[in-house]
């Protein structure tokens, strides 16, 4: 069993529409049987975050194209993207680069 | 082969933190925090300089900014431009002989009026935005898009510029700066020591449409609010309403630049962004206008000069220097915020391209390279002839004057083809105005009946004294946004009467033409 994990989430570049307008969330993730990778943050997001039109955020078992993903201000393209394994007190950025957010 | 895939998984199971660190391309010794281009792993440090470096070189290649000259950062408060302009705070506060030497001013158009803000929303977003102006000490001009309802029809009016200056007089010039500077270096406004005055007045301008707000009521007050959501009511599609917007939003600041002594624009269109362009624009029959609408410098005002230099920056890029260097932008949301990726060209081009850029990564610098092989194929031009005719909305290069065997024609054709005859305009049908009476019973073909015989709803339109002139003074794609327009006199005022300017010169000119000699003939006399 995999401890209960603490993150620090952020949203900008209009993706934070889709969380209510708030940018900043601190957020603890359950104790679960597996690790906690980005595939399942998402998933997890998606359930227990989302406000609106999940589409717009994410997109099959990704974010949706446009969208940057920075894990503790790197590119998580050099991080494993969504095989990535969360870590107590991770930040995790969200940054929209498309025109209407 | 099942085990061997298991014992894969295993490993990447285990590896909490990636075991090695990728290093930097740059310096081979920092350890990235970014992949840019196709696959470029960056170090923060290197990071930065690539960026500030590219800055540069962008307007040291080009020549054309000269040192002194005032330029005006259209801010949208997005990523984009709130990077061009830290890049200018940048550029200017360097030492010799990297310092940039021109004197920047900001612009920021408030188009919350056509995207269906409330007065609070727009004043928030305002109250957001004026600390970041202010803390760069440039002056800047806060415009509201209702004030293109009070726009003199001048601004539609390409200028011609100043002639070409000869090669090597950039040199010249920044020698002649560097000397005068010299001479009265405390009367040049240096980065963060704008003469006070100055900048107080600008501020102040900005603020005359922003009352204080005793009782709580909302503090802005825009004239012509109704007008403008009139206006952005009567067109139909969001294709043609971005459009639209685009239009309205450059020729307030043409005015603006012209009006407070501008004569550079810079936009902040990232490379990514206009590859979007590029591909919509194509799609919305701009086609002869890719050069100008995406280049890094575009001419078509003559007397401002729009320069993009972010061109070379990857949305990507853009986003992650903002975020590692503190750069602070404002998301304001548009007509296209929340729309579905179908709701209109630009945005369906969009989704393409970057979905397109998720698996190939090449893909936007493939596009972007394909625009800087562009080139306007400028007729010959010789000082007799009078100057091409320019789109009375885009001040492009009208692209209606084509010959026969062209696309455009054949539409003009089939279109007349396939349109219910009016009979009370056989005058008027001409190539070129010829789809004009009939408006909207082209557009609703078998439906003609209820069109033609009512006269009410649709048709009333096209009665409108101005819509039978407007078309022949616009290029292909302008038309097509137009024709999208349920009521076309609620067009500011500045587009209409410039229409018909333009339209009764023409007629005077028809009047007048067998009475006047050839020019051939008049030299021939002459010499
Ligand atoms: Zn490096
Ligand atoms: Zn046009």
């Amino acid at each position: 069993m995999a401890a209960p994990i603490a993150l620090h989430l952020e949203f900008g570049g209009g993706a934070e529409l889709l969380f209510g307008g708030v940018k900043d969330h601190q957020v603890t993730l359950p104790s679960q049987s597996q690790p906690w990778d980005m595939k399942r943050l998402l998933v997890w997001i998606r359930a227990n975050m989302l406000k609106e039109r999940p589409e717009l955020f994410v997109q099959g078992h990704t974010v949706r194209p446009g969208i940057l993903v920075l894990i503790n201000d790197a590119d998580w393209e050099l991080m494993g993207e969504l095989t990535y394994e969360l870590q107590d007190q991770d930040n995790v950025v969200f940054i929209s680069t498309l025109h209407g957010g | 082969m099942c085990q061997v895939d298991e014992e894969y998984n295993d490993q990447l199971e285990k590896r909490t933190v990636p075991t090695v660190s990728q290093r930097c391309v740059k310096c081979k010794e920092g350890i990235a925090v970014l992949i840019i281009r196709a696959g470029d792993a960056f170090c923060r440090g290197c990071f930065k300089e690539y960026f500030v470096h590219k800055f540069r070189a962008m307007l040291g290649k080009n020549r054309v900014i000269f040192p002194g000259e005032k330029v005006l950062l259209a801010m949208s408060g997005g990523a984009a431009s709130s990077s061009m302009m830290s890049q200018v705070q940048e550029g200017l506060s360097r030492d010799a002989p990297k310092k940039l030497r021109f004197i920047p001013g900001i612009i920021y158009i408030d188009e919350g009026g056509a995207c269906g803000q409330s007065l609070e929303e727009r004043e928030r977003v305002i109250a957001q935005l004026e600390p970041i102006f202010r803390a760069t000490g440039y002056p800047f001009h806060i415009v509201h898009l209702e004030q293109i309802f009070d726009l003199p029809s001048s601004v539609l009016e390409a200028v011609s510029s100043a002639p070409e200056r000869p090669e090597g007089s950039y040199k010249a010039a920044v020698d002649q700066f560097l000397h005068n500077s010299k001479v009265k270096n405390s009367c040049l406004p240096r980065e963060g020591n704008q003469g006070p005055t100055v900048c107080d007045a600008q501020v102040q301008i900005s603020c005359l449409a922003i009352k204080d707000t005793p009782n709580g009521t909302p503090a802005l007050v825009v004239r012509h609010g109704q007008d403008l959501e009139r206006l952005f009511a009567s067109v139909n599609t969001l294709t043609a309403k971005e459009d639209m917007l685009q239009t309205l939003r450059q020729h307030l600041i043409v005015h603006t630049a012209r009006t407070k002594g501008y004569s550079k624009v810079m936009m902040g269109d990232s490379c990514s962004r206009l590859a979007v362009k590029l591909l919509s624009n194509i799609s919305l029959g701009r086609g002869a206008s890719l050069a100008t609408d995406t280049g890094f410098s575009d001419p078509r005002y003559g007397d401002v000069v729009i320069l993009r230099p972010m061109r070379d920056y990857s949305s990507k890029e853009i986003a992650f220097y903002n975020k590692m260097f503190r750069v602070s932008s404002v998301f304001i949301p548009g007509l296209d915020t929340k729309a579905l990726d179908k709701a209109s060209i630009q945005l369906l081009t969009e989704s393409f391209v970057t979905k397109l850029q998720a698996d190939f990564p090449s893909t936007v610098s493939t596009i972007y390279r394909t625009s800087e092989k562009l080139h306007t194929a400028c007729p010959a031009h010789d000082s007799d002839s009078e100057p091409t005719a320019k789109c009375l909305l885009c001040v492009c290069a009208l692209d209606t004057k084509v010959e026969e065997a062209s696309a455009f024609h054949a539409t003009l054709v089939s279109e007349k083809l396939s349109q219910k005859r009016v009979p009370e305009s056989p005058l008027v049908w001409s190539a070129v105005t010829a789809d004009v009476t009939g408006q909207c019973c082209s557009s609703g073909g078998e439906r003609e009946g209820g069109c033609g015989t009512g006269g009410g709803g649709c048709c009333t339109s096209s009665t409108t004294p101005v819509t039978p002139d407007m078309k022949s003074l616009l290029c292909y794609s302008c038309r097509l946004t137009i024709k999208d327009m349920t009521a076309v006199d609620s067009l500011p005022r500045y587009i209409v009467s410039e229409a018909e300017r333009r339209k009764r010169r023409y007629q005077m000119k028809q009047e007048i033409s067998e009475f006047l000699l050839d020019e051939e003939e008049d030299e021939e006399e002459t010499s």
